[in-house]
């Protein structure tokens, strides 16, 4: 059994730390700071793989309580409780492990910044949000959670808020993903009005009912319930997990810190998408059309977002880039049913897009805040345990065995292959063709960054603008101080940390995730979306799998990939812009990300200006102040100069005044008949 | 007469008996006692409350064959009368000290007001009502003309005398009407006799002067001519007692000759209370902007006010009489910590009654430019301020006796009003001083200590409404 205070101390304290650090952070100091949170953060980690342990090994039931009930209005209980099964205990490992890992990089990372203590309290704040999320049993505290990771993603964007990019990248994620929370909110009503509950339990045991109605919102179009509920609910993942056509959002989010990056816009995060979709599975279960919105959303962004990658120079962009890939992995996985490879993804990645995300911040650390990679080269020299582990990183999320992303997106890409929904023949190339993008962004990156030339040089005499050197140019580019070193044990620690289950988790686990029906009832799958248990038929085993792979497209793509980015980054360096020559235009599109941004900012950023300008001048000065406000009084103004006039200080006009309304009352209700 | 009835109505007699006996020591103690005269008047204030507070557990007594009613309803009324009365003794101290004004009859002629308020909400007969009102307007009428070198004061004082005879003449006809059409002069008595007399119409015609006689006691729209000159004209010290005490026994009056004898005529006055409410909404919220004088904008504000406590008395429930006398007490209070501020700031030759005078209060005293701003705030109606649940209560029960309209009218007044409240807190706060002006907060501790008491008051009573509530309520059987 699952006690109510472990579960409640799990997501306490790191709540605890953050409140700590937050308001007294002045008073006990920064290492008092990173102490309570980390201490926080920790018995968070070390309770969550109790409780994982408890699950999977200890035979503990799954738990489902309300612990706490809000109000309760017309039958609808607003309630705050948990519910633990393998789906919630798996994310709370993953989470609370990477956000530990994090917390302990933070140290080194930030210890020359004023924010100090602000960091940690975010950090540790959005520990506690994320694993509310996550550990919710209803829609409402899901919503709760799903807003407060937005929030702090929001301050944690925006955390350097003296910079005016970064302000602007926290306020367009904000902003983008109200268009997604617009969605979800939505989508909890639909299921609220649909399924009479906001509790998972209720909800999901009434879902069969779903089937066969249907809600008009344009009269004469009636569409099925379950397809609207699940596409709302859709909507907000999309946002939160940067989708095409939201993840605009994403890209912009590295002017945040590299330790929330690596936490918040890779890990955990923008995995609330996945992980939602895969706690409704019941719903989106039951709704054919919802699932092919999702494959393909997600197929599409896997690889034409991963194109995007391999035209940006700033390292963490890259990474980013990668990131909004491999989410529509996870989102394709989702679409063809097979949740538990969906799942399987979002934990190897939530390792492996950690690693190469502090690795990329301890490369940006050793050139001085310098991101751009035209400016390293050579790097392999200096600091050999972040290039191994990043090493670990990119094979992994290349896909290559036995690397942990190996199983996870090989399932993936055979699921959507079996899949057979609607689009599913179209996803099936662009995850396919994903692991091509995916080869070579990456690879590219560790080649313009540990190997070739060194393309700075050291002058000790150059500007030292260390305090303020936040990604800001100092002096000419490419000029270092002194020569890039090793970063300090507190960074190195997490990057080694999180290499282990980079490499080794995948082996681990790929049986039980995918076949062994690890999750229970914990995700629902029709029988006729089963493309797991099809799959299952034709694994033997580990080892063969691995072994098999090199017979298998995904492998050779890959190494396809590799050997290009190799020849033209290692061997044949101007190669790279005779390619960029014959492609042009195509090269254009890409790098220009496909215009996304200019396409809102004319469209929505521009349009709700000019809206905003239009009610402001007609409506608003106009109408409301003008006549409303101004003209009422002003009304009123002129009335009471008149009415003062009245009092003219003469007393045979007062006693008039008396004698009139006497007269008046009596003739009112002597003259007039009366009830 | 028997000892019973003695009795009951000792809180009277015993304050009759004080103020001959002050009244003595005033004429031939002379000036050098005169902190003695005040703290005296203080002693029999206490005594009274005290007496007042005693006979609680005798209640409801009636007293000399029912001329005399001692009820809930009339101990609450009493006991804010005096707690008002020791307020507006403890502000006008300085004041009157530093203008040499006639302290003693100031006290004595004070004193003899507040036995008329007490007779008056305490009448179960006509000629009660009328003999307390009288006792309380020929006082009011002397206090005006208390600085009687003043040319102001004296007029204000005509006026205010020509009209209150001219008002009491109309009260007392309405009156002989309703005896004429009842044969009784006890209010239960016409109460019980309305409904079978012939003459119901006749009733009617005395009802509409009766209520000319109460409107111009309020201070309503018509009968409202006499307040703005009065407030202004007077001394401070007279136009905060003016402000205050009158207005408790005012609503007394009404709900004595309203609810207890006239209630069947109940459909005749609601109407008509309806209508003079509406105008002293009107006349209140609106004239009050366009005045330069604080006095004077305070008493356009007094005419709102009994507009909105006039929304109480026409619902003619319970709710809304308790409501009533809710918002009396509010208004009373509010009125004492606004003008006790104005007389805080007053010195020889500074009346500081200008809206102008307080620019700036707040640089030169944070604290007593808070306590006005929350007096202001609480006469607006601001929440959670005590001003707000008087206002919300008198809304509430016109909208519970169907009269939404009412309603609407008294929300709109009281938006227009709280421009000139407003007014009031942003000259404080952020006008610069003039250069010249030297703002002083009187140094006299009671003084601040006190105002400082009533002016928290207001925020106490705005959180923990409930018990002074429930006590009103219960003064109407609730």
């Amino acid at each position: 059994m699952l006690s109510t205070s472990l579960l409640l101390a799990i997501v306490l304290a790191p709540l605890l730390g953050a409140v700590l650090a937050g308001l007294l952070g002045r008073q006990i100091g920064r290492a008092g700071a990173h102490g309570v949170t980390i201490l926080g953060v920790g018995i968070a980690c070390v309770l969550s793989f109790y409780v994982f342990y408890q699950l999977v090994w200890g035979g503990a039931p799954d738990y489902d309580q309300n612990i706490y009930t809000w109000f309760q209005v017309a039958g609808i209980g607003a309630h705050v409780g948990f519910l633990i099964d393998r789906l919630s205990a798996m994310m709370m490992v993953v989470v609370s492990f990477v956000s530990l890992m994090v917390h302990i990089y933070t140290i080194g990372y930030m210890a020359d910044d004023d924010g100090y203590q602000r960091f940690f309290s975010y950090i540790a704040l959005f520990t506690f949000f994320m694993l509310m999320l996550v550990m919710s049993n209803n829609f409402l505290q899901l919503f709760f959670g799903w807003e407060g990771v937005g929030l702090v993603s929001y301050l944690l964007i925006g955390f350097w808020f003296k910079k005016p990019s970064a302000s602007f990248a926290g306020m367009k994620a904000f902003i983008v993903n109200r268009v997604g929370d617009l969605g979800f909110v939505l989508g909890i009503a639909a299921a609220l009005h649909f399924l009479g509950s906001l509790d998972y339990g209720t909800a999901f045991a009434h879902a069969p009912s779903l089937v066969g109605r249907s809600i008009q919102i344009i009269p004469g179009h009636p569409w099925s319930a379950a397809t609207v509920i699940c596409i709302l609910l859709f909507i907000g993942a999309m946002g939160k997990s940067a989708q095409v056509p939201l993840h605009v959002w994403l890209p912009d989010s590295m002017e945040g810190p590299t330790p929330i990056s690596a936490l918040i816009h890779a890990a955990t995060m923008v995995t609330a998408g996945v992980f939602m979709v895969a706690r409704m599975s019941p719903l989106f279960e039951l709704s054919t059309t919802a699932l092919s919105v999702v494959l393909v959303i997600g197929a599409t962004g896997a690889f034409f977002l991963g194109l995007i990658g391999i035209t940006q120079w700033d390292i963490k962009r890259v990474v980013a880039y990668s990131t909004l890939s491999q989410l529509g992995y996870m989102m394709a996985a989702l679409g063809a049913s097979a949740y538990a490879a969906g799942m399987f993804h979002l934990m190897t990645h939530a390792f492996f897009k950690a690693l190469l995300f502090l690795g990329a911040g301890s490369v940006i650390m050793a050139m001085h805040h310098e991101q751009d990679m035209r400016y390293m080269g050579g790097l392999r020299r200096y600091m050999p345990v972040t290039y191994l582990t990043m090493w670990v990183g990119s094979l992994a999320l290349c896909g290559i065995p036995p690397f942990a992303g190996f199983y996870s997106k090989d399932a993936i890409i055979e699921a959507v292959g079996a899949s057979h929904v609607w689009g599913a023949s179209y996803a099936y190339w662009c995850v396919l063709l994903g692991v091509f993008v995916t080869a070579t962004y990456t690879f590219r990156m560790m080649y313009l960054t540990f190997h070739g030339k060194e393309r700075f040089h050291v002058d000790a005499h150059a500007g030292h603008g260390h305090d303020d050197a936040h990604g800001e140019a100092h002096g000419e580019r490419g000029v270092l101080a002194h020569a890039p070193h090793e970063s300090p044990w507190v960074v190195t620690l997490p990057l080694v940390l999180l290499a282990i289950p980079s490499l080794l988790i995948g082996i681990f686990t790929v049986w039980p995730l995918l076949y062994g029906n690890f999750f229970g009832s914990a995700i629902v799958v029709a029988p006729a979306h089963d493309v797991l248990a099809e799959m299952a038929a034709h694994f033997h085993g580990v080892l063969a799998l691995t072994l098999h792979a090199v017979f298998t497209a995904p492998f050779w793509i890959a190494v396809a990939g590799i050997v290009v980015t190799s020849y033209v980054y290692l061997l044949n360096p101007a190669m790279a812009d005779a390619v960029k020559r014959v492609l042009g235009p195509v090269y254009r599109v890409v790098d220009n990300k496909f215009y996304f941004d200019e396409v809102y900012n004319a469209l929505f950023a521009r349009g709700s200006v000019a809206l905003g300008q239009a009610l402001w001048k007609g409506a608003d000065v106009g109408a409301i102040d003008g006549v409303m406000v101004n003209g009422s009084a002003s009304l009123v103004d002129r009335v009471a100069r008149r009415a003062r006039t009245l009092q003219s200080g003469f007393l045979y006009h007062y006693a008039f005044a008396m004698i009139v309304g006497l007269i008046l009352l009596l003739a009112g209700f002597l003259l007039v008949p009366h009830a | 007469m028997s000892w019973n009835d003695v009795l009951t109505m000792l809180p009277e007699l015993y304050l009759t008996g004080a103020i001959c006996v002050l009244l003595l020591f005033d004429a031939f103690a002379g000036t050098r006692y005169r902190s003695a005269m005040h703290w005296l008047s203080m002693l029999a204030l206490l005594v009274t409350a005290l007496l007042v507070v005693s006979a609680q557990r005798a209640i409801p007594a009636t007293a000399f064959s029912g001329m005399y009613v001692d009820d809930t309803l009339a101990q609450i009324l009493k006991l804010f009368s005096i707690l008002s009365v020791a307020l507006v003794f403890v502000f006008s101290e300085p004041y009157l000290r530093m203008r040499k004004m006639a302290v003693g009859e100031f006290h004595t002629l004070t004193l003899f007001a507040l036995l008329g308020i007490m007779l008056l909400v305490s009448a179960g007969n006509l000629v009660m009502i009328y003999l307390g009102l009288e006792l309380l307007t020929l006082s009011s009428y002397a206090l005006v003309a208390l600085d009687r070198d003043s040319p102001r004061a004296t007029e204000a004082a005509m006026k205010y005398f020509v009209l209150g005879a001219l008002a009491s003449g109309l009260l007392l006809y309405g009156m002989s009407m309703l005896y004429g059409a009842t044969g009784t002069l006890s209010l239960p008595g016409i109460a019980a006799t309305l409904p079978v007399t012939p003459h119901q119409s006749l009733a009617v015609f005395g009802l509409v002067f009766v209520i000319a006689g109460i409107a111009f006691k309020f201070g309503a729209a018509p009968f409202h001519m006499w307040l703005p000159d009065v407030y202004e004209g007077s001394p401070s010290a007279v136009t905060l007692f003016v402000a205050s005490a009158p207005k408790l026994a005012a609503v007394g009056m009404a709900l004595r000759l309203l609810d207890v004898g006239l209630h069947p005529l109940l459909p005749y006055w609601q109407d008509m209370l309806a209508v003079l409410a509406v105008a002293s909404l009107v006349i209140g919220s609106l004239v009050a902007i366009v005045q330069s004088n604080l006095k004077r904008m305070l008493a356009y504000s007094t005419i709102g006010h009994m507009g909105f406590l006039f929304l109480g008395l026409s619902a003619g429930t319970s709710f809304g009489n308790a409501a009533a006398v809710f918002y009396a007490i509010a208004y009373v209070l509010m009125s004492t910590a606004a003008f006790g501020v104005i007389l805080a700031l007053a010195r020889a030759g500074f009346e500081a009654d200008r809206i102008d005078d307080l620019r700036g209060l707040n640089q030169r005293s944070p604290w007593f430019a808070g306590l006005m701003a929350l007096a202001m705030f609480s006469l607006g109606g601001v929440p959670p301020l005590f001003g707000f649940w008087a206002k919300l209560l008198v809304l509430q029960s016109a909208i519970g006796a169907h009269m939404l309209w009412l309603a609407i009218v008294g929300a709109f007044a009281a938006i227009i009003s709280l421009f000139y409240y407003l007014r009031v807190v942003k000259v404080m706060y952020f006008d610069k001083p003039a250069e010249d002006s030297a703002l002083l907060v009187s140094s006299d501790a009671s003084l601040r200590w006190v105002l400082s008491l009533n002016a928290l008051a207001l925020l106490a009573l705005g959180v923990f409404q409930g018990p002074l509530l429930d006590w009103c309520l219960r003064g109407f059987g609730g």
